[in-house]
């Protein structure tokens, strides 16, 4: 099971500037939806935004922490 | 991931225009996001094939290491990664899925 706040942690620590809406959608913190925005996404295809919030919850998703990601990037309106 | 995945990962991805990794099968999907890519490529017509990655553990590994791709399912057109469900998703509701996958079954 893993901390919602932790999973925003780890998402800020690598994009500081980004703006993160997380819901929880099983109740056990493992099937999430997790929203991002963040400048940093400006110029990256959909495939590059997506991994770069993966490689920031490496460690959660790895050890299953997290089990199924319903990921949504964009850029700052 | 050794080279013989690799390779059999190259030789599966290269075999068909269009080709989900995915758990479980067309008929019996065993995960929700598998379920949503199979229905989208239903929904378009496009005809597909799958390979269970529950059938394979190297192959379910080898994958995201591949992809530098974390999850399943994985889609591959003409043997370049287009993304997951997620991806899938937004790409069917703009139109933009329906466009790229003409194009690159028309060449």
């Amino acid at each position: 099971m893993a901390h919602l706040s932790n999973v925003v942690a780890s998402i800020k620590k690598a994009l500081p500037d980004a703006e993160v809406k997380i819901e929880d959608l099983s109740g056990a913190g493992d099937h999430l939806q997790v929203n991002v925005i963040s400048s940093s996404f400006k110029g990256l295809t959909r495939i590059q935004q997506h991994q770069l919030v993966y490689g920031a919850l490496q460690k959660e998703l790895a050890n299953e922490a997290i089990h199924a990601l319903a990921l949504n990037t964009s850029i700052p309106s | 991931m050794d080279s013989d995945t690799r390779s059999k990962i190259e030789v599966l991805i290269n075999s068909h225009p269009v080709l989900v990794f995915m758990k479980g099968t067309k008929l019996m999907p065993q995960c929700g996001f598998s379920n949503n890519v199979v229905q989208i490529l239903n929904a378009l017509g496009i005809s597909f094939e799958t390979f269970d990655v529950l059938s394979d553990m190297e192959v379910r590994q080898g994958i995201k290491e591949f992809s530098n791709w974390p999850t399943i399912p994985q889609v591959y057109v003409k043997g370049e990664f287009i993304g997951g469900s997620d991806i899938l998703i937004e790409m069917y509701n703009s139109g933009e899925l329906k466009e790229k996958l003409e194009i690159a079954l028309a060449s």
